[in-house]
């Protein structure tokens, strides 16, 4: 019968750090979302909507594509931010993964935005841009904390609330989701999991 | 053939004896695969679930049962017991002692690594 080799002491110390590293990754899994950009991005949101207002012609359209980008760059600081704050790279596991299960939606919402604005039906835009995002956070935060697709499903139901019904004030709708709801949830992810 | 590979093997087991001394150093508590995923999962989160730490170590009640108090026992970590409803809950916190005692495990590894490495 064959003897086993012996495992030298550094190659063990190395699959050792190897474990930690992929085990802080996993638990870490919080560190994707910034509850405090969360904040941030449902105030832009709040902002937007009292610009914008109620018309869904195209400097709505504009005012809600500038404060999206503005959203998203806030939101990827904070999580740049909130990585380093635990000494994770922001493409680590957790960040991998929740871009990778949100990239898509997204894609898939600037698409029929460009399409739907241009087929003269800017009224269904608010309740797709719910649906997707909401689509986008749970499928990314999946492996998250739980309250992370929880918010997403609040932005799906809300999505699909506007979709089914007659949306007469966009503005207000927009204003209660992406503010009211990142807004609620960015504190408690802040207060509950730091950061 | 035979005598690169003995050679090889009496390599290994030099390299190893001259990295005895700093073996026999290391934390045997944090040393134990389970009990480090425990710690390491802690470092990054404030606090952590018996459910939580079960589904993120894969590992079983019973085992995850008993690390945890090994590491409980040492002071490394901290666990409170409540109510959810009517459902238990078991919630663990890393203490500054097991943090302590994984930044020393942490700098042991790096540092056998390094003495590896400038050989």
């Amino acid at each position: 019968m064959p003897r086993a080799q012996p495992v030298e002491i550094h190659e063990r110390a190395i699959d050792n750090l190897r474990y930690i590293r992929r085990t802080i990754e996993r638990a870490g899994s919080f560190t994707a979302v910034p509850g405090a950009g969360g904040v941030v991005m449902g105030s832009i949101a709040l902002l937007a909507a009292w610009i914008a207002g109620p018309e869904t012609g195209a400097r709505w359209l504009a005012v809600w594509i500038a404060a999206a980008i503005a959203a998203v760059a806030v939101g990827a600081a904070a999580a740049a931010l909130k990585s380093r704050r635990a000494g994770l790279p922001l493409f680590s596991g957790p960040g991998r993964k929740f871009l990778a299960g949100f990239a898509p939606a997204m894609l898939a919402g600037a698409l029929l935005t460009a399409v739907l604005f241009r087929a003269g039906q800017a009224v269904l835009l608010p309740g797709l841009w719910m649906l997707l995002y909401g689509a986008g956070v749970v499928s990314g935060g999946f492996t998250s904390v739980r309250v992370v697709p929880f918010m997403g499903a609040c932005f799906m139901a809300a999505g699909a609330a506007a979709l089914l019904t007659t949306v007469t004030e966009p503005d207000i709708i927009l204003a209660a989701t992406f503010g009211g709801l990142h807004i609620v949830f960015g504190f408690v992810i802040a207060v509950k999991y730091g950061g | 053939m035979a005598g690169r590979s003995n050679t090889a093997r009496r390599e290994a087991v030099r390299s190893t004896e001259a990295a005895a001394p700093s073996a026999q150093k290391l934390d045997r508590l944090v040393h134990e695969r389970l009990r480090l995923g425990i710690l390491s999962a802690l470092s990054v989160n404030q606090a952590l679930t018996f459910n939580d730490l079960k589904r993120l170590l894969e590992t079983t009640d019973g085992n995850l049962s008993v690390h945890a108090r090994k590491l409980e026992e040492a002071g490394y970590i901290s666990c409170t017991k409540s109510f959810e409803g009517r459902v238990p809950r078991t919630e663990y916190r890393l203490t500054a002692a097991g943090r302590r005692a994984l930044d020393r495990y942490l700098d042991h590894m790096e540092a056998l690594i390094q003495a590896m490495r400038e050989r």
